[in-house]
């Protein structure tokens, strides 16, 4: 094996803890000390947890008795909005700096329970609120393919965290992207799944109708394995559900022209049309598909994803627990503490949240959006009785520079093709395709597939293909 | 459009103080934002006849309650200020 143990896959190091060319100890330490070494420049961990002997020592006796779950003595990066009991979640905000979790969120007991290991809390958009992670309270983290860019967000952490060899794989959440978007920057795959597919509960909320945890990996492979392994209907989440499979064929692929309009004669558009020609030299038919509200759906989403914020932070007063700043009065204690945990977007959403929510304005902008959204997803439903997946690319531009996008609505412009499947609680993959090289510099882009709720196995199968991949 | 007027009074009821700088900031950019997702204003849906949600809550039944007090040293022990096992918070109505 040429590889460090640290750069395995999933299924590579699951292969070598049982052929004895490792133990669970080694790969741990690999892991550890890639992640100290590189850190410091890259900022994707918040905090490397210290070595949990009791879980790596379960986790190697569990395999030496022939335990064939594939998470054993896997370590995992953990973003910072999913509680680990004991251990500090910050959503990477002020508000939270000091917030130990009391419970595990379902998925972290899904993934103690299957054997994987922690090996800290990572980096992100603060309250998931971004696209760069440049919003978060504790600095922006780094992309390894070019430090003077983004690795995306709003789960930026652990992407740097898997592209860097930091940790096997990683996990995430995806309100308007925040897994394939980072997946894209980095060279990754990154899996939204099917809203409800996989248990809300434990992770820190952003925006609640459309919030799903999932996987950021190497390989096609581990991202089944990982989603395979946190999914399923929870009692605790009363969204959660078991989804009802679909046939997992691929055969006709649909591309939205419509959309691919405002990146006509991009790098990603070229590399984006590569893959469509090889799909198609695969045996695939490419279909063009039509879907009216992907226009408006944009706007629709941020008017939606800033109600829910607003609603969602409400909860946070200096009262129970987090930022507790102390005024004259009780009121003064809710202004400061909120004036002084919130970071600049977090307030920015929350009074566009009020503002779109007050008694004046909910007609013109909330409930329209949400009527928007419902007839998207009718549309995306009509458009997948012809094609089996809905192909984009992930983002329309290979990773930024940190800093270019200061204005709030640059930025918002970035998630045009990944809010989609948020609005419409489709699952979607981000697969990278070759990348782009930019300034003498190999940057990463993904192309996007969706399918219809329940179709994940059909984005593994499309995305496999994409990598010649064997599932 | 937003004025700093607008984005004062949104302060307030979320409870969070702004500063007279940024005030006009958020205010210049409210303009920018808005007049994005403005756009769905010229869109003609209908949203008087209120489509039920296809995703919604759903409640279950109570039952299988933890043991009392499992975890109140854990919730308490995040409070920023505590009597006990109390929570302890500004007084609110005065008696003078």
């Amino acid at each position: 094996m040429t590889k460090a143990l640290n750069e395995l896959t999933i299924a590579e190091a699951a292969r070598a803890l049982r052929a004895k060319e490792c133990t669970v100890r080694e790969l741990w330490d690999a892991c550890v000390s890639e992640s100290k070494k590189r850190n410091g420049e890259l900022n994707a961990y918040l905090e490397l947890f210290e070595a949990d002997d009791v879980a790596i020592e379960a986790a190697q006796k569990r395999i030496d008795e022939g335990d064939t779950s594939m998470l054993c003595g896997i370590p995992l990066a953990m973003k910072d909005n999913i509680l680990i009991e004991g251990h500090i979640a910050s959503a990477s905000s002020k508000m939270l700096a000091n917030y130990v979790a009391t419970y595990d969120a379902t998925i972290t007991k899904k993934l103690k329970e299957a054997g994987a290991l922690f090996l800290g809390r990572t980096n992100m958009d603060e309250f998931a609120l971004g696209g760069s992670t440049e919003n978060s309270a504790y600095g922006v983290t780094k992309n390894p393919h070019d430090l003077t860019r983004v690795a995306g967000g709003t789960s930026g952490g652990s992407a740097t965290a898997v592209a860097a060899h930091m940790a096997i794989a990683g996990l995430g959440t995806d309100t308007g992207g925040s897994l394939r978007n980072p997946a894209s920057y980095c060279g990754l795959i990154g899996l939204k799944p099917t809203y409800g597919a996989v248990s809300r509960s434990g992770l820190i909320a952003a925006v609640s109708s459309f919030d799903q945890a999932g996987p950021l990996t190497k390989t096609v492979a581990d991202a089944k394995a990982l989603f395979d392994v946190i999914r399923g209907k929870d009692l605790m989440d009363s969204t959660s559900i078991d989804t009802v499979a679909i046939p997992e064929k691929v055969q006709r692929i649909g591309v939205l022209a419509s959309l691919m309009k405002g990146i006509a004669g991009t790098p990603v558009e070229i590399q984006f049309n590569k893959t469509i020609d090889y799909l198609r030299s695969r045996g695939m038919e490419i279909v063009e598909v039509t879907i009216p509200s992907v226009s408006p759906a944009l706007a629709a989403y941020y008017i939606i994803n800033f109600a829910e914020v607003s609603t969602n932070m409400a909860r946070f007063d200096g009262i129970r627990y987090g930022m507790a700043v102390r005024g004259k009065t009780l009121l003064e204690d809710y202004v400061q503490s909120r004036t002084e945990g919130f970071g600049q977007e977090t307030k920015r959403r929350i009074l566009l949240g009020t503002y779109v929510l007050s008694a004046g304005y909910i007609d013109a902008y909330y409930r329209k959006a949400n009527s928007v959204r419902e007839l998207l997803r009718a549309e995306y439903a009509k458009a997948f009785e012809a094609v089996d997946v809905i192909a984009t690319p992930t983002m329309p531009t290979p990773a930024f520079t940190i800093g270019a996008k200061a204005d709030p609505v640059s930025l918002y412009l970035e998630d045009v093709f990944t809010v989609m499947a948020n609005l419409t609680g489709t699952p979607a993959i981000s697969i990278p395709m070759e990348s782009i090289v930019e300034n003498g510099k190999e940057l990463p882009a993904g192309i996007q597939f969706s399918a219809p709720h329940g179709g994940e196995e059909r984005l593994f199968n499309i995305g496999a293909l994409v990598r010649g991949e064997k599932m | 459009m937003a004025s700093v007027d607008d984005v004062k009074k949104l302060a307030a009821l979320a409870r969070i103080g702004v500063g007279e700088a940024e005030l006009e900031k958020f205010a210049k950019e409210f303009d920018g934002i808005l007049a994005y997702v403005g756009q769905l204003d010229a869109l003609s849906v209908d949203t008087k006849e209120r489509v039920l949600p296809a995703v919604r809550n759903v409640m279950r039944e109570d039952g299988e309650p933890h043991a009392p007090g499992a975890y109140t040293e854990a919730l308490a022990k995040q409070f920023p200020e505590r009597e006990g096992n109390y929570l302890s918070v500004k007084q609110i109505i005065s008696h003078d």
